[in-house]
């Protein structure tokens, strides 16, 4: 059985290493290399300007807000699109109260119900999403101030995009929006996994919902959030952010540069500025804004694995 | 417990299932998200070797610029609000003159994604709309050599009249928009957009008033407005670059031309002049007696047009493709009408009308380009009176071709594009900022600027002190091309 081992487990590796290599570890160097080069991304010649993109990054006060932008997103949006998921999800499948005949841990009343509505938003595309809510946040027609309109609040219409302290929370919001359906998904298809006994134990010893939810349900969950959690932060700083700032701002970036973020500060300096490298650059930096976060997330969260 | 392990061993599996995709697609999520560009970069390191280029063929009066008669031609255009009709006709009438040659015309949204790599590798089409949101940056272009000198089409004689020069039959400023510093020509703007102060007519008649020539006769037509229900003003409050589009030439008409050449020049303190502090206290008046549409800073420009088409203001800012682009929503009786701004009092320095007019749909010939001969043709068939009335009707909107408006209907907003252009003689403002610097114009004096001090949220002195802080930092900025009038 030894024999020809390696050489087994090598083919079967071959390919998808090499595809990882050429199609994501290749480009990845080429980034790096074109950051330290002038490449406008409009002709093929360039040269090498060594460390100058980086110097000239760090004096540039447009990528260090994005950059506090960007962190606030890694940050934030986790920590609420998840609580708020841990939340319903635990509604819908543990915190219901206990009806006649029923099972003995069971959802809230309607619980199939809420699970279809919360997984919706996970059907549009963010785009569209992102379009939606920038009809809503009109506050001429917009939905939400025609709303307050409705409710006699004539004096409450504030200008949500248009108003620099409100804009980055604006869009914040469309992103919890938009994701917290798919881990309400994710985490009930978790606690279903969680046995029915633990429970019963529980609240044979008088647990309330609250004691319950925090020592059973989260810590048997924990690996979810987890993964969760640096999944829903890349998003953040990446693919989602970009599409929600893109199509909703003022600008887009604004006002005053209020929603920017790095996504897409690269993406303006590339495709509209026609300076490639120093986009790079910019991207270098996100690369490593995100290898860090992925890092904290792994090291805070490590705990004890728990078998049941 | 024992009787349930099977079902938890169960649970467990499909749990495991769920967990390992996540992590899966959050690794390859991470993996693909962080250098976007990378795919981009790759493309560069491709080829850059000239191709072989079409032999020239033999210049005759039918033929001034010499074109192969039996090379390809590859176009590429934007298809933008002005479609693609306009073009395919014009392509027809190269394919007759030159039976022998096959047009190959493309049109596209995505300008850039379709081209870049094509200019990286040294294979450009022979002739572009280089246009919309997609645009490739020109001064990129320019200073990296890949666009032909189009000098060359503007001394041919011209498709009508082989006595008259191509450069003589376009409208004022277009040849001076196609350069960049020197005499070479890199750009021909086909369309030709009047910007200004959009109203309604009918709007105004109902208020009894006419189009104001002062700062005083405009604060007083707003009054009037408001007593009524209607907002003076409204604007693209998310893209607030679209306010330049009338305050601009105001600031020309009262300093002079020259303010505006200097703000362009990128000079130190040309946003410190007297003119331009009065024209941001004039805008800001209209802030502070709430003249200005409720919720104006939130919307996006099409919401702002279709405020103002509802009637709920009265004046935009706006260029002329507003008529085309909210044509669905302005009423048949709204008599959309444009005029220049308005001055501050008899002391402007130039005459009531100063309107900015420039260049639209920008074409260009790479320089590497097999048959550049053959797009220069294909220019000048363009700029033909019988094509450019064919545009004009067709879109609605006029052409570089000076004249071809005889004969064809015009919309009201292109009538009064026309009548606003007649008053304004030479007094026509060209400013450049929005094509040679586009982030301080869009982002930094729009946005930040201009943006922020209709909205309230800064004073005409806060506002100018940041705006001139943006052109000094760029002025100072050398990964930019910087750009001065000749």
């Amino acid at each position: 059985m030894q024999h020809g081992k390696y050489r087994f487990i090598v083919g079967f590796l071959a390919v998808p290493l090499g595809l990882y290599a050429l199609f994501v570890v290749w480009p990845f160097i080429q980034s790096i290399y074109y950051s330290f080069t002038d490449w406008t991304g409009l002709s093929p010649d360039f040269k090498m300007v060594g460390f100058d993109n980086y110097s000239r990054m760090l004096d540039d006060d447009i990528f260090w807000k994005s950059l506090q932008h960007s962190v606030m997103f890694a940050l934030l949006v986790p920590f609420v699109t998840l609580g708020l998921a841990l939340f319903f999800a635990f509604m819908i499948n543990v915190g219901g109260r206990r009806r006649k005949g029923g099972p003995a841990i069971t959802g809230v009343r309607g619980s199939g119900f809420y699970k279809i509505v919360y997984f919706f938003p996970q059907v549009l595309s963010i785009a569209i999403v992102a379009l939606l809510f920038a009809f809503a946040y009109n506050p001429d027609s917009g939905a939400i101030n025609s709303l307050l309109r409705g409710v006699g609040l004539d004096g409450i219409q504030p200008l949500w995009l248009g108003d620099p302290n409100l804009a980055l929370w604006c869009v914040m919001a469309v992103l919890v929006w938009s994701t917290v359906g798919f881990f309400v998904v994710l985490f009930s298809a978790g606690m279903a996994s969680i046995p029915a006994e633990l429970y019963e134990a529980a609240l044979l010893d008088g647990a309330s919902r609250f004691t319950t939810f925090f020592k059973v349900t989260l810590p048997l969950l924990w690996d979810t959030v987890q993964s969760g959690w640096v999944y829903m932060g890349i998003l953040a700083l990446g693919a989602e952010s970009f599409a929600v700032v893109q199509i909703m701002t003022t600008g887009p970036g604004g006002p005053d540069y209020s929603t920017t973020v790095m996504v897409l500060y690269v993406y303006q300096k590339a495709f509209r500025d026609g300076q490639a490298a120093y986009a790079t650059t910019i991207g270098v930096a996100l690369l490593i804004v995100t290898l860090a976060f992925a890092a904290v997330v792994m090291r805070l969260g490590r705990r004890e694995r728990l078998e049941y | 417990m024992g009787s349930t392990s099977a079902e938890n061993a169960e649970n467990n599996g499909t749990a495991g299932v769920g967990r390992r995709d996540l992590i899966k697609r959050s690794a390859a999520l991470g993996l693909i998200s962080v250098p976007t560009m990378s795919f981009l970069s790759a493309c560069a390191s491709g080829g850059g070797d000239d191709q072989e280029k079409a032999k020239s063929g033999e210049k005759t009066a039918k033929n001034p610029l010499g074109v192969n008669d039996s090379a390809g031609m590859e176009f590429v255009l934007f298809d933008g609000g002005f479609g693609k009709e306009y073009a395919e006709d014009a392509v027809k009438i190269y394919e007759k003159n030159f039976p022998k040659v096959k047009v190959k015309f493309s049109a596209t949204q995505k300008i850039q994604s379709t081209l870049q790599p094509r200019f990286n590798q040294g294979n450009p089409p022979d002739l572009i709309d280089n246009s919309g949101a997609e645009q490739m940056d020109m001064g990129v272009l320019v200073g990296k050599n890949q666009l032909a000198d189009l000098t060359e089409l503007l001394d041919a004689p011209s498709y009508d009249d082989p006595n008259k020069k191509v450069r003589d039959t376009l409208r004022p400023g277009i040849v001076e928009m196609g350069q960049f510093d020197g005499d070479k020509v890199w750009i021909l703007y086909y369309a030709y957009t009047v910007y200004g102060n959009w109203y309604s007519q009918k709007a105004l008649d109902s208020l009894d008033a006419e189009y104001p020539k002062t700062w005083d006769e405009m604060l007083a037509v707003c009054a009037k407005a408001k007593k009524k229900g209607m907002a003076g003003w409204t604007y693209a409050g998310k893209y607030p670059y679209y306010i330049p589009f009338s305050m601009y030439p105001m600031i020309a008409k009262v300093g002079g031309a020259e303010v505006l050449d200097s703000i362009d020049n990128l000079e130190p303190n040309a946003w410190k002049h007297p003119a331009v502090k009065a024209v941001f206290e004039a805008y800001y008046e209209l802030y502070k007696k709430g003249y200005i549409l409720k919720g104006t800073p939130g919307l996006d420009h099409i919401q702002s047009q279709t405020a103002w088409a509802k009637g709920d203001a009265l004046f935009l800012p706006n260029g002329s493709w507003v008529e085309n682009e909210s044509a669905k929503v302005i009423p048949a009786d709204f008599q959309v009408t444009v005029s220049a701004p308005p001055g501050l009092d008899s002391s402007d320095k130039m005459p009531f009308g100063t309107i900015w007019a420039s260049g639209g749909e920008p074409f260009v010939v790479p320089a590497k380009a097999k048959n550049g001969a053959g797009g220069m043709e294909q220019l000048r068939i363009m700029l033909s009176e019988a094509s450019s009335k064919n545009f004009t009707s067709k879109v609605k909107s006029l052409t570089a071709y000076n004249g071809g408006t005889d004969g064809i209907e015009l919309t009201p907003g292109l009538k009064a594009g026309v009548a606003a252009l007649e008053l304004a003689g030479d007094n026509v403002v060209n400013p450049r900022l929005q094509d040679w610097y586009v982030q301080l114009q869009k982002e930094k004096i729009g946005v930040a600027g201009l943006g922020e001090m209709m909205a309230g949220r800064l004073t005409p002195a806060e506002a100018i002190k940041k705006i001139q802080g943006f052109a000094d930092e760029a002025a100072k900025d050398s990964s930019i091309k910087h750009y001065k009038h000749q």
